[in-house]
């Protein structure tokens, strides 16, 4: 690792000044969890290292059941799933929170920070892309705002340009008889990378037995995580049964293109996709009729 | 010597706090890592990118002009060594070889293989240099599976290794450096014999021992010529010895501080970094500090061999065994050497077979070389013989267990390498499995098995020393030269206290520098609580002795009338306490101190059995530990929580193997997962609480019964899981490790 500046802004337009000035040769540190790692492996490098975490908006959240969700993107994950009411409204989040990495991790690492790393196995990413998030931006020209399911391009790569950076997610309101639930398989219980990764999130009629509407992502199974369309608007009108979350998996598979790797070959990664998105809309449904 | 029934005893079979423990739960035992000085210089070492590529050149001088750049060698600043051949404590080592390892010598022959190496004012400047050293490889097709590189047109290593079968050596050079045969008794009658005949071919990952330590030393070559190394070792006179031969320096001039230790189990014997930071330190005239990251652990240290083991078991209707025979291959790894002996030796070892026959063969492949791991070789052939055995037991509708018991080694029984056992446990162990909560409580539900295998390991016995001075409080200050893994310095304390009628407390334990205790071998072999006991209870007696001699100057009289009675010496009706017979050593005579060195000539034999229960996930592939015990013969526990700690450590280690551990090579055999992220050991919310039950069988060669017992935990777990699958899945898994992935496939394909 070689020698960097470190600068902390207090504004989000000292930051981007910065990020405009350096360019790649910047690096925003909100948690630190990747990009620490990253600099020491020589993965990255920086000539100058931003801490964002002394600008109030990136690091705090604001939360109503009417406005839904402002969260910003240095916010540490334990934020979230210490906040009953967040837990309650956005259940598949929470799984996301409470997974990544133990709870030193937990305690430093952002939901923003884990989607800027744009890795397409980040376990936030699928519940993020559920939740129909938008990821606000801020850049030398102004703010913009992309979906999340938008928001990463490649494999460490992501939509933000030249003196661009996250500064906040939101998150729509909490829609009565919905829920919402990550899985991700791992060879072992704790501390380990998605094999796959799925997030499911249901709004239920007002009998509770039929999907009004449903959103599934996936992750480690192609170059970036994926909102997958097709079996997500199917689920709509369909009977939350059984038989359904086996064909919303069934469909699901059809727009994955995993590789093999040692955490597991493209075949399985297929066939657990539609595991995991059987188990996760199971969670999902059971969590919207007991509105957990 | 005649071993003593338990009741006899004060101290041992007690749980005396450790005395390491205050400094190890408060950070202040020193480790490698903490070792400091004030002009202290920072080390890196270069390694080959490639798993197997000749060394054209390699351009150091860009790197030596970075500021702050104390030292840059590579392997031309070492001694050629030639053909010299060193006895290293463990066996002959050709020094060429050890030497070419630490810092490759014309030729790298897998991926982390050191080739240059950095000293300056920090690790970062270091960094900065490795990637100014020019090497220009010529890249050679490397050989990874051991059987490819058995083959006649397989990639060949070394030029200068030739076959040696049983004394005679190949023609031609070869991959094969070794080929061992061993036999017993008529093995075309023994299949003749029998009603069943069953034989399974299987496969085992390369998996590291996986220590939490990564690599340290610091080595002081001083202006005197003196060099002086601290280090994380499980043998420091081994360490003295390797660095002295690879920097060619008499071995009297170096002086090895073993440190604490953050695990070995046998991984930190061979010499990595210690030569390397000599040499370093002597061309830069300070003292220099090298410590390996993970990656570099995995990818340059030792893992255990990857394996492909043949076995055919022969059996009557009732379950007698008649034959047995095995074919096994071993990575050796990038240079010769390996556990091939001890696979030979335990693939039988827990079975009475009449006629057997055992071929075993060491190969050289693009792999780092191969080292010590718990128990070497011994897993690998009891996963393959328990499984074919388990296999036996479904077909005749046998218990597995009574299987196991009808044809158990007792004493008496010859193994197929040739030893006859004394007393062993084998028996009494399986019986203990039979009368076990665990074996008789039920197990119920879809996908769930139960599994039990059985295991061995022979222990050396090695040489120790060890010193004891009698202080004036009372107290005993002891010194020997074990490095303590696993708790060694109070179970050492304990022989002691228990010879001389003393508490473990009033025993200080330390683990001495090569110039300050007599030779000791390494921590190892599971040998240390056995030998370096063995050397501690006769320096208790020699104490005894002294101060007998010094009684019976204070009550005039012949030393052999005094009588010893835990610490009380008496004579009509006269007593004085060890206490107060210390507190007068320096009026009655000459201070207290005793010494003793011993050199064992013998296996104390471990048997153990475990008992696995498992669920399955049928839709990944996803094995769930549900239940396990650990079942072993101590011999005698000195200290009952040491023994379980290393029955539940060697079990947990055994699990990963199991389930998920595992070299990951990319085609160009490069290893994939060199981080703890990705070569999954188990974590502890991956395990149950490991139960045990330890069976007491006193080894007769020690006064007090003690076997060893820290390796044989690691050899029954990968085979009781895997037969723990097969009863809940009805697959058998017969390529480890049983992953997820794996096991999905062996499920679709069922």
């Amino acid at each position: 690792m070689k020698n960097f500046e470190y600068a902390a802004p207090a504004n989000v337009e000292s930051a981007t000044a910065l990020l405009e000035k350096y360019g790649d040769a910047a690096k925003i540190l909100a948690g630190g969890t990747d990009i620490i790692v990253q600099l020491r492996e020589g993965l990255r490098a920086a000539d100058v290292v931003i801490d964002i975490k002394n600008i109030p908006e990136i690091v705090d959240y604001q939360y109503s059941a009417d406005v839904g969700l402002q969260l910003g993107a240095a916010t540490p994950c334990y934020r979230i799933y210490g906040d009953e009411e967040l837990a309650k409204a956005y259940p598949a989040v929470l799984d996301s929170t409470r997974i990544i990495g133990g709870w030193q991790i937990q305690s430093r690492a952002s939901v923003g920070g884990n989607l800027c790393n744009a890795s397409p196995a980040a376990d936030s990413i699928p519940s993020l892309i559920a939740h129909q998030a938008t990821c606000h931006i801020a850049g030398p020209h102004g703010r913009r705002s992309v979906a999340a399911q938008d928001f990463c391009t490649g494999p460490g790569r992501n939509t933000l340009e030249q003196g661009e950076m996250l500064v906040a997610l939101t998150l729509p309101p909490s829609k009565p008889n919905s829920g919402s639930a990550y899985l991700r398989f791992i060879p072992r219980n704790e501390m380990d990378i998605a094999v796959v990764g799925a997030a499911s999130w249901v709004q239920l009629d007002d009998s509770g037995e039929s999907i009004q509407s449903g959103r599934i992502a996936l992750a480690a199974v192609a170059p970036v995580p994926l909102y997958a369309e097709e079996a997500s608007s199917w689920l709509s009108g369909q009977p939350a049964t059984a038989a359904t979350f086996v064909e919303a998996g069934e469909l699901a598979k059809n727009i994955v293109s995993p590789i093999s790797d040692m955490r597991g070959t493209a075949e399985y990664r297929q066939h657990l996709v539609g595991v995991l998105v059987k188990r996760t809309l199971k969670i999902a449904v059971e969590r919207a009729r007991t509105n957990q | 010597m005649k071993a003593a029934t338990s009741d006899e005893y004060k101290i041992l079979g007690t749980r005396p706090i450790r005395h390491d423990g205050a400094d190890k739960v408060t950070g202040k035992a020193k480790y490698g890592a903490d070792v400091q000085f004030a002009n202290l210089a920072h080390g890196k070492i270069l390694r080959s990118p490639h798993a197997h590529a000749r060394i054209k050149s390699i351009d150091t001088s860009a790197a030596e002009k970075v500021p702050g750049v104390f030292a840059v060698i590579t392997a031309n600043d070492f001694p050629d060594p030639q053909d010299k051949i060193a006895d290293l404590g463990e066996g002959p080592v050709t020094l060429s070889h050890l030497g070419s390892n630490v810092m490759a010598r014309g030729k790298v022959l897998y991926k982390g293989h050191a080739v240059a190496a950095v000293a300056a004012t920090s690790t970062h400047v270091a960094e900065q240099a490795l990637n100014l050293i020019q090497v220009d490889y010529e890249i050679l097709e490397p050989v990874l599976w051991v059987l490819d590189a058995m083959a006649e047109d397989a990639p060949l290593l070394h030029e200068n290794v030739f076959t040696d079968s049983m004394g005679e050596a190949s023609e031609k050079p070869s991959n094969i450096e070794k080929h061992l045969h061993f036999e017993k008794g008529d093995i075309e009658q023994g299949f003749a014999e029998a009603d069943i005949v069953i034989e399974r071919e299987f496969k085992t990952a390369s998996v590291h021992q996986g220590y939490i330590e990564p690599h340290v030393a610091t080595a002081d070559w001083n202006e005197d010529g003196q060099l002086r190394i601290w280090t994380s070792t499980q043998g420091s006179f081994t360490v003295r010895h390797q660095t002295a031969e690879l920097v060619g320096i008499p071995l009297s001039r170096v002086t090895v501080y073993p440190c604490e230790i953050g695990g070995g189990f046998g991984g930190k014997i061979a010499v990595y970094l210690q030569p390397v930071a000599a040499l370093l330190s002597r061309k830069s005239g300070r003292p220099v500090k090298l410590v390996m990251q993970r990656d570099e652990v995995f990818e340059g240290t030792g893992p255990t061999p990857g394996s492909f083991v043949r076995v055919k078991l022969g059996a009557k209707n009732d379950g007698t065994l008649t034959a047995g025979k095995a074919w096994i291959a071993f990575d050796a790894g990038a240079f010769p050497g390996g556990p091939i002996g001890p696979g030979c030796m335990c693939v039988f070892s827990c079975y009475d077979l009449p006629h057997a026959t055992v071929d075993g063969y060491n190969v050289c492949n693009n792999k780092p070389k191969t080292q010590a791991y718990r128990a070497p070789g011994s897993t690998h052939v009891a996963y393959a013989t328990e499984n074919v055995l388990d296999e036996i037991a479904g077909e005749l509708d046998l218990d597995p267990l009574d299987l196991r018991l009808k044809n158990a080694v007792k004493e008496g029984s010859r193994r197929v390498d040739g030893p006859v056992y004394p007393e062993i446990g084998c028996v009494e162990v399986l019986e203990a499995v039979k009368n076990s909560e665990h074996w008789n409580a039920p197990l119920e539900g879809p996908y769930r098995g139960r599994g039990l295998a059985l295991g061995f390991w022979f222990n050396c016995g090695l040489k120790s020393s060890a010193t004891a001075n009698v202080n004036t409080d009372g107290t005993v200050t002891l010194i020997e030269g074990s490095t303590d893994i696993g708790g060694s310095r109070t179970s050492l304390a304990m022989q002691l206290a228990e010879t001389l009628g003393l508490t473990a407390e009033e025993i200080h334990p330390q683990v001495a520098d090569t110039d300050s205790v007599g030779y000791t071998d390494v921590t190892g072999g599971s040998r240390v609580t056995f030998a370096t006991g063995l050397a501690v209870c006769k320096a208790g007696e020699d104490i005894q002795k002294q101060m007998r001699q010094q009684a019976a100057v204070l009550w005039d009289c012949d030393a052999n009338e005094i009588e010893i009675s835990g610490s009380t010496f008496s004579r009509n009706g006269n007593s004085i306490s060890f206490q107060e017979l210390a507190a007068k050593q320096l009026q009655l005579g000459e201070p207290i101190v005793g010494r003793a060195t011993v050199a064992p000539d013998c296996s104390t034999n471990g048997f153990g059995a475990h008992i696995a229960d498992v669920e399955v996930d049928p839709e990944t592939g996803k094995t769930t530990v549900l239940r396990y015990t650990a079942i072993q013969d101590a011999g005698k526990a000195i200290h009952p929580s040491y023994v379980e700690g290393q029955m539940q450590g060697g079990a947990v280690q055994g699990i990963g193997w199991a389930l998920n551990e595992e070299y990951f090579f990319g085609d160009a055999g490069d290893m994939k997962n060199a981080s703890f992220l990705d070569y999954r050991m188990p974590t502890c919310l991956d395990v149950p609480m490991i139960e045990t039950i330890i069976v007491e069988v006193p080894n007769p060669d020690h006064p007090f019964g003690v076997r060893g017992v820290g390796e044989t935990p690691i050899v029954p777990p990968p085979a009781a899981i895997t037969i723990a699958i097969h009863n809940a899945t009805g697959v058998y898994m017969r390529e480890l490790p049983a992953s997820p992935p794996r096991l999905w496939k062996a499920l679709q394909e069922a």
